[in-house]
């Protein structure tokens, strides 16, 4: 099935044995073609002497570890043709991830995003509030994943604001006008997590600054390792931002700049889900087989979206669970599942974690 | 103004290109029309017209010319009248 046809699909109506087949069918031809296309990956996977006769199931397929993406640069695109670099933030002595986009990538990000995105919001624009800074986007070439979330986000915006100036200062009375201007309307607030909680939350606590954002709607994600480590959990960080502006409605999303455009939304049970897009594999550390479901492991993604570079079947730094398959009382189909942290030694990388890191 | 000068405008503003490279003028075809400038455009275009445009019509409007088409087709806005 083509990519556009994907695209006419419900995110989420598959069930799993339905999209194991589609899965294993899409991902086999990615791989052929970065075999194809990117000598480096072609190398990688004679090593591992890969057939794809012996492929039976979607855990088959080789994947690689998400490092190798700092250490490499993996293109399956003649240089050309790339007309966009996305990069992991990468700190001082850190290196980054980068990843190469054409037109058609860059695209089917974008529509990714709005079909999984949608199903969430809805298809309306709304008046938008960035909690970042503009200065994340000065660079137009070359994006971090901070500034890539916030791009791809932009289209759900309908004029919009950043909530910090270029120092993180949270501007809360450019915020209380904003709010103003669009009274009566639902406002759409996004932000990557540990920014919404530093320079968001707790300065708007600290300083006993009061929103009305009763009527507005978050969406977050990318910096949830971090909150993890200040023992923050999600239901604190939904309590905590209702006290401070009587938000209701947030989203979190688990993602990487290594996989942009398919998020894995948490519903309201609090389960991230797997769109008909990508999946998650979690396997066992010692000598990565499979995980049964409510067993701990380290997560690897796929994804049917990467072409211009080979990154359609990765292995995170991340620790998940499987909760079950096809059977969220949300109603949604698939795979959903818990991120519990980073694995023990992992280098600490990632969009908000970096920024954490730099200051 | 006229429509034309109100959606020439929308672009010379987003994008400091001149009328003459207007018509044209596609997405990606120049620098400052990237997908941040896509946004700047379409907020352009959404006030000169007083309109919301639809997330499915801003990732459609691929060029200056296609986009009077989309503005035709769904929101009742003629630039060429």
């Amino acid at each position: 099935m083509s990519y556009e046809e994907l695209l006419t699909i419900e995110p989420f109506s598959l069930a799993q044995d339905k999209k194991n087949s589609l899965l294993l069918e899409n991902l086999l031809s990615l791989t052929e073609f970065h075999r194809a296309n990117c000598s480096a990956y072609e190398k990688i996977t004679d090593a591992i002497n890969f057939r794809a006769e012996s492929v039976q199931g979607v855990e088959d397929l080789p994947f690689l570890p998400v490092r190798l993406f700092k250490e490499a640069e993996l293109a399956s695109i003649p240089k050309s043709e790339i007309f966009k670099t996305m990069t992991s933030s990468g700190t001082s002595g850190q290196r980054v991830s980068k990843i190469f986009l054409d037109k058609e990538t860059s695209l089917n990000q974008q529509k990714t995003l709005i079909k999984i995105v949608t199903s969430l919001t809805g298809s309306a624009r709304m008046p938008m509030i960035i909690i970042d800074s503009p200065s994340v986007l000065k660079n137009r070439q070359m994006f971090s994943a901070r500034g890539a979330g916030i791009l791809g986000f932009s289209i759900f915006g309908r004029k919009s604001i950043y909530a910090l100036d270029d120092d993180m200062n949270l501007q809360v009375d450019k915020i209380a006008e904003f709010l103003a201007e669009n009274a009566g309307k639902k406002i759409f607030l996004f932000g990557f997590t540990f920014m919404v909680w530093k320079y968001f939350y707790q300065v708007l606590r600290e300083k006993n600054w009061k929103l009305d954002l009763s009527n507005a709607v978050m969406i977050h994600g990318g910096g949830w390792k971090k909150m993890i480590e200040q023992a923050v959990t999600p239901e604190e960080f939904r309590r905590a931002l209702n006290e401070v502006c009587g938000l209701n409605e947030i989203f979190s999303y688990y993602g990487m700049v290594e996989q942009t455009g398919c998020i894995y939304p948490e519903c309201e049970h609090g389960h991230l889900h797997a769109s008909i897009f990508s999946d998650v594999i979690i396997r066992r550390v010692e000598d990565f087989s499979t995980c049964e479901i409510g067993e701990r492991g380290v997560v690897q993604v796929v994804s049917m979206l990467p072409k211009s570079y080979p990154g359609h079947s990765l292995l995170t730094e991340d620790e998940g669970v499987l909760l079950g398959e096809d059977d969220c009382p949300c109603g949604r189909k698939g795979k959903y599942f818990q991120i519990i942290g980073r694995l023990a030694n992992a280098e600490l990388r990632g969009c908000s974690d970096t920024y954490a890191a730099e200051h | 103004m006229t429509n034309l000068e109100k959606y020439d405008k929308a672009f010379i503003d987003a994008f400091a290109v001149s009328e003459g490279d207007l018509p044209t003028l596609k997405y990606q075809d120049i620098a400052a029309w990237d997908s941040v400038g896509h946004m700047t455009l379409m907020a352009n275009i959404e006030d000169a017209f007083d309109i919301m445009m639809e997330v499915e019509d801003i990732m459609d409007f691929s060029s200056y010319a296609h986009g009077k088409e989309i503005l035709k087709a769904n929101y009742e806005v003629d630039v060429e009248a």
